[in-house]
C-alpha cells in the first residue's frame, strides 16, 4: 500500500496465475501491448489448485490490498480437474473472508485462457479499479509487518 | 412480427423452441395431422419466427387433441403440444374472439365420449 | 550463505526502453545473498549465456536470477546454461520483466519499480530453491491392447511391426469385433470379412502378438512404462492348446437352442460353439449357461467325440499377470438397446430390426445364407423403411445427445445393396439430415438416390404399428411436401445410436483415465493429442474415444500404435522433477491427498518409524510416485497436516514471493 497525499491511492495487487492458461494469457497481453496498471504483480504457480488459501491470507497480512487468482476455464485444466478444486476452495475462503468483514471485491477468481490476453488486461484494469475504490486493506494487514 | 405475442407464447408454454432440430417426428406421430392446416412442427417453427397471428387465426389450434404423442416422442424434448396450447391460450385471451357462444355448446356434446376438455385438462396438468 | 547472481536483460530496447535496467541491477545488488548483479543487451544470446556461465564459475554461485522475458520462453535456455556450468538447473529463476512489465507499462518510473519488485520476488524464491534431479524410470518393452476389434488388431499389428511384443485382450471367444459381423463396407462395398479376416490371421500368426481371447482385464497397477496388469482368462472348458477347431463337438452337441449372439440372436447355435467359421483363435467354447453337462452333469457328448481330448469340464478361470510399458484402449462400441422407444415397436415385431441385425440378415454366412427374408415368416420383403437417428441427437432423457456418425452411410449402403439385389423392393429412408463428410461419401449417397432410386424423405417416423396381416404400418411426416405419410411396410430398419461398450467405464476407473458424460474416453487434447489419454502411457484407439467408421478407426489405431511405439522405443523416461513429495514425519495417513490426485500418483504404505523412546511404530503414510505425479499441487492444499509439498513451487517458496512482493 502506498498512500501519498498528492497522489491517489495505489493498491498493491497480487495475482496468482496458473502456468498453462492464465500466465500464458498474461504473457499474451504483454505481447499484444495491452496495458494494465503496474499495481498488479504476478506469481506463477503450476495450477490454480496449487494456491493454498494461506497464501492469500499471507498476502493480506503483508499488506496486499487485493488478491486475484486466475486459472484455466472449467473443463480446460491442464491437470484435468485442478480448477474445480480451486473453485470449491475459494468459495469457502471467500465466505470466510466475508464473515471476517473483508470486502468481497478485494478477492476474485477469474478464468483466463492462454488465448485471452485481452481478457486478462481487462480483468486486471477492472479489478484494480474496484480495489482502488475500496481503499487500503486495513482489517487484515498486520502492522508489525509493514515496512518502515 | 409481434414480439410481445411471441414472448407471451414462449412464457406460457415454457418451451424452448430453439431446441427443435426439425426432424418432424411430432408431425409424423400426430393423429390429427390431416385435420390441421398447420402441423405440429410448423407450430414450433412459426413460433420461433414469431409468426403467431397466423396460427391464432387458423382452425388448427382447435384440432390438436392434446394427446401429447408429440411431447412423448420428440427426441429433443421440445413439447410441441404445449406450444399449440399456448397459442390457443393467446387466441382465447383476445377480446371479442369468442369462437362459440354458450348456447351452442349443448348441441356439440357427444353422450358417448368423455368431454374432450376434461380429458385434455387432465393430461395438461398431469405432465 | 547463498551466493546469488542477478542478470538483467535489455532485450535490445524491448525491456530497456521502459525499464531502467541499470537501476534494476543496482537495486537488486543490495538484496540479501546477491553477490553479483549486472545487465546485458541480450541475455539469451551466446555471449549472454556465457556471461551467466562464467559468473557461476567465478563467483561460485548457488542460485541465479534472470530478469528477462517470460519463463515460458527461455527458462530452458538458462537452465541448460546453468547445468553446463555445473549448477543444478533448478536453481535458476526467471523474473518476467518483459511480457509482464516493460511491454504493458509506459511510464519508466513505475515500470522500473515493478521490475525491481519482480526481481526481488525471484531472489526471495531462489533462496529456497533446492537442487532437483530428473528421475529416470525404465520402460517395459511390451504393449497391451484392450479389445480385439479392427481398432485393436490394427494397433497390435503396427506395434508388432516395429518389433515390440503386444498382447491383445478380447472378452469374446474370438477377435474381430463388430467388423466381423458387418456384411459390406462403405463406400467401396467390399466385403468386410474379406478384408478383416486376413488381418485376424496375420495377428494370430505374428510372433510378437499374443492373443488372450475370452479374457478380461482384472486389475491395472503401475504407471507409464511400467504397468502391471492382471488378466482373467475365463474358463472356456476347452483346452485351447489341444483344440483343432474341427467343429465336430458343435455338430454333435444336443443343446442346439442357444440364441446366436454373433447373428444378433436371429438364429441358434449349440452350447459348445465356435462363433463363426473364420474365428481367431479357432477354438470351441462351452457356454456354461446352456451346457447340460456343466449344469446338471448329464451329457458329455462333446468330450466323447473330441478326438484330441480338448474338452475339460473342470476348467476354471485363470488369472495371469504381465508387465507392460504402454496400454492401448480399443474397447469399441455397441448399438444401444431400443426397448424404451416403443413407438418403433422394436420389441413387439420381429420384422422391425436394427441395422446391425440387417447386416447379419443380408450376410452370406448369416441366418438366411445371404437371402434377405423377413425374420417372422421368411418371406421376401417388398417395402422396406429405414429410420435414421434412433436414439442419436436426442435430449439427454430421450437418448444420446451426439450424432452416431456412421448411420447415414451404412443406411445408404443397405438401401443400395437391397435395391441392387432386389429391384422389386421399394426402399424409403426417413432422414433428418444426411451427413456424409468423408472421401467419396457424398458421391456414394447421391448414387443411392440417383442410380438406385432410393426414396429419401426428409422427415421422421412417428409411429410403427404391426398389423394383423403381417404388414407394418409406418406413419411418418414428409416435411418437404408437408404431408403425413402412411406406408405399409414389410420391414422396418432402425439406425440405432451407438454407445461405448459397457466394460469401458470400469476399465477407465482401473486405468485412472477420464471419460466424458457419454462414457467415451477423453483424449488428452481434442485437436493436438487425439490418441493419447491424459494419463501418461494410456492410448486410445477406435470408437472407444467417439463414434467412428472403419477408415477412421484404422487411422486412429495406427496413430495410437505410433504413439505407443514412441514410448516403447525409449529405454527409460525422464520425469519432471517438480513433483509432490510427502514429509513422512508429518503425514497422518488421512487419505485427503489420495482423493484429490487426478493421476492416482499417491498410494499409502505402512512404514516403520523409530520413536523417541527407541521403540518402533508402524504408521500409514502417503507416498508419491514421481513417475506418475504431474506436479499440479492439488494435494499440497488438501493436506491438513502440511506434510505434502511440491518441488519447485514449495509452500515456503510461494510465501517468500508473496512476502517479497508485499514488502
Amino acid at each position: 500500500m502506498q498512500v501519498n497525499e498528492n497522489k491517489e491511492f495505489q493498491p498493491l495487487i497480487v495475482a496468482f496465475c496458473c502456468n498453462w492458461c492464465s500466465y500464458a494469457g498474461a504473457d499474451l497481453s504483454g505481447t499484444n501491448r495491452l496495458n494494465y496498471p503496474t499495481n498488479v504483480k504476478i506469481i506463477r504457480v503450476p495450477c490454480s489448485c496449487r494456491v493454498n488459501p494461506m497464501f492469500i491470507l499471507r498476502a493480506f497480512q503483508r499488506g496486499a490490498d487485493g488478491v486475484i487468482l486466475c486459472g484455466c476455464h472449467p473443463g480446460d485444466c491442464h491437470y484435468t480437474s485442478g480448477n474445480y478444486f480451486t473453485r470449491r476452495r475459494m468459495t469457502l475462503l471467500f465466505s470466510m473472508l466475508d464473515f471476517l468483514g473483508i470486502e468481497r471485491d478485494r478477492t476474485r477468481v477469474e478464468w483466463v485462457s492462454a488465448a485471452e490476453g485481452a481478457k486478462f488486461a481487462a480483468t486486471m484494469n477492472e479489478f484494480t479499479e474496484a480495489v482502488k475504490k475500496l481503499g487500503p486493506n486495513r482489517r487484515l494487514e498486520d502492522l508489525r509487518c509493514r515496512k518502515q | 412480427m409481434n414480439k410481445n405475442l411471441k414472448e407471451q407464447v414462449l412464457r406460457s408454454s415454457g418451451v424452448n423452441v430453439l431446441k427443435c432440430m426439425r426432424c418432424g417426428k411430432c408431425s409424423g406421430t400426430c393423429p390429427s395431422y390431416d385435420e390441421m392446416e398447420y402441423h405440429p412442427h410448423q407450430f414450433v417453427y412459426m413460433v420461433e419466427k414469431g409468426d403467431i397471428e397466423t396460427l391464432m387465426k387458423s382452425e388448427s389450434i382447435y384440432k390438436c387433441l392434446t394427446c401429447f404423442a408429440c411431447v412423448d416422442r420428440c427426441p429433443r424434448g421440445v413439447q410441441p403440444a404445449k406450444v399449440v396450447e399456448a397459442v390457443r391460450l393467446a387466441a382465447v385471451r383476445q377480446q371479442d374472439g369468442n369462437r362459440l357462444s354458450a348456447d351452442q355448446i349443448p348441441s356439440l356434446l357427444d353422450e358417448d365420449l368423455p368431454q374432450q376438455a376434461i380429458v385434455t385438462a387432465m393430461r395438461k396438468y398431469a405432465k | 550463505m547463498q551466493r546469488i547472481g542477478v542478470f538483467v536483460c535489455h532485450c535490445g530496447t524491448n525491456i530497456a526502453a521502459t525499464v531502467d535496467v541499470k537501476a534494476v541491477a543496482e537495486a537488486l545488488s543490495h538484496e540479501p545473498g546477491v553477490v553479483i548483479s549486472q545487465d546485458y543487451q541480450y541475455m539469451c544470446s551466446e555471449s549472454g549465456q556465457n556471461l551467466v556461465k562464467d559468473a557461476i564459475k567465478e563467483h561460485k554461485l548457488s542460485g541465479v536470477v534472470i530478469c528477462s522475458c517470460s519463463p515460458r520462453m527461455h527458462e530452458n535456455t538458462f537452465r541448460k546454461a546453468a547445468a553446463s556450468a555445473g549448477l543444478n538447473p533448478y536453481l535458476v529463476e526467471i523474473a518476467n520483466i518483459r511480457e509482464q512489465c516493460s511491454w504493458i507499462h509506459k511510464e519508466i518510473a513505475t515500470a522500473t519499480e515493478k521490475a525491481i519488485i519482480l526481481g526481488r520476488a525471484a531472489v526471495a524464491k531462489v533462496h529456497l530453491n533446492t537442487p532437483l534431479t530428473s528421475m529416470e524410470s525404465p520402460v517395459v518393452k511390451r504393449a497391451l491392447v484392450i479389445g480385439g476389434g479392427i481398432a485393436g488388431i490394427q494397433t497390435a499389428l503396427d506395434i508388432a511391426e516395429a518389433g515390440f511384443d503386444v498382447d491383445i485382450v478380447e472378452k469374446k471367444p474370438t477377435i474381430g469385433g463388430k467388423m466381423a459381423q458387418i456384411d459390406k463396407t462403405f463406400p467401396t462395398l467390399d466385403c468386410a470379412a474379406c478384408i478383416l479376416t486376413p488381418k485376424m490371421v496375420e495377428a494370430s500368426q505374428n510372433e510378437h502378438i499374443t492373443i488372450h481371447s475370452f479374457s478380461e482385464v482384472e486389475e491395472v497397477k503401475g504407471f507409464v512404462g511400467n504397468f502391471t496388469v492382471k488378466i482373467r482368462k475365463k474358463a472356456r472348458y476347452v483346452d485351447e492348446t489341444k483344440c483343432t477347431g474341427c467343429g465336430l463337438c458343435t455338430e454333435k452337441c444336443p443343446m442346439k437352442k442357444v440364441p446366436n449372439e454373433f447373428n444378433m440372436g436371429l438364429d441358434n447355435r449349440s452350447a459348445v460353439y465356435i462363433p463363426f467359421a473364420q474365428a481367431v483363435p479357432k477354438v470351441a467354447t462351452i457356454d456354461p449357461n446352456y451346457c447340460m453337462m456343466l449344469k446338471n452333469g448329464k451329457c458329455g457328448v462333446c468330450s466323447k467325440v473330441c478326438s484330441v481330448g480338448a474338452i475339460d469340464y473342470k476348467q476354471e478361470d485363470r488369472i495371469i499377470e504381465e508387465k507392460y510399458g504402454a496400454i492401448v484402449v480399443a474397447t469399441g462400441f455397441d448399438p444401444i438397446k431400443l426397448d424404451k422407444y416403443d413407438e418403433f415397436a422394436y420389441s413387439q415385431c420381429p420384422d422391425v430390426v436394427t441395422s446391425l441385425e440387417l447386416e447379419r440378415l443380408m450376410n452370406a454366412a448369416g441366418p438366411n445364407g445371404g437371402t434377405l427374408l423377413r425374420p417372422s415368416d421368411k418371406t421376401h420383403p417388398h417395402t422396406i423403411v429405414f429410420v435414421q437417428c434412433v436414439g442419436s441427437r436426442c435430449d439427454d432423457s430421450k437418448g444420446k445427445p451426439y450424432c452416431s456418425k456412421i448411420c447415414c452411410m451404412y443406411t445408404a449402403k443397405h438401401a443400395m445393396l437391397i435395391r441392387e439385389k432386389y429391384p422389386d423392393t421399394e426402399v424409403y429412408v426417413f432422414y433428418i439430415d444426411v451427413r456424409t463428410p468423408g472421401k467419396n461419401f457424398d458421391e456414394f449417397y447421391r448414387r443411392a438416390v440417383e442410380q438406385y432410386n432410393v426414396h429419401y424423405i426428409k422427415g421422421m417416423v412417428g409411429k410403427v404399428t404391426p398389423k394383423s396381416d403381417g404388414k407394418i404400418g409406418v406413419q411418418a411426416s414428409d416435411l418437404l411436401s408437408n404431408e403425413q405419410l402412411h406406408i405399409d411396410a414389410d420391414m422396418v430398419v432402425l439406425a440405432a445410436a451407438i454407445e461405448p461398450d459397457k466394460t469401458a467405464r470400469p476399465l477407465a476407473t482401473m486405468l485412472t483415465t477420464q471419460m466424458d458424460t457419454n462414457d467415451f474416453f477423453t483424449e488428452a487434447h481434442p485437436k493436438l493429442r487425439p490418441v493419447e489419454s491424459a494419463t501418461a502411457g494410456i492410448f486410445l484407439s477406435g470408437a472407444c474415444q467417439g463414434p467412428k467408421d472403419i477408415p477412421e478407426t484404422v487411422a486412429q489405431g495406427s496413430a495410437a500404435a505410433a504413439k505407443a511405439i514412441g514410448l516403447l522405443c525409449k529405454n527409460s523416461i525422464t520425469c519432471n522433477p517438480c513433483v509432490a513429495h510427502s514429509d513422512e514425519l508429518k503425514c497422518n495417513g488421512c487419505s485427503s491427498c489420495e482423493k484429490v490426485c487426478p493421476y492416482g500418483a499417491i498410494t499409502y504404505i505402512e512404514k516403520e518409524f523409530r520413536m523417541p523412546d527407541r521403540t518402533t511404530a508402524i504408521r500409514r503414510v502417503a507416498s508419491v510416485n514421481p513417475a506418475v505425479c504431474q506436479g499440479c499441487g492439488a494435494c499440497t492444499v488438501a493436506c491438513p497436516s502440511g506434510a505434502m509439498d511440491l518441488n519447485g513451487f514449495s509452500n515456503s517458496q510461494i510465501m517468500a514471493e508473496v512476502d517479497a512482493i508485499c514488502k
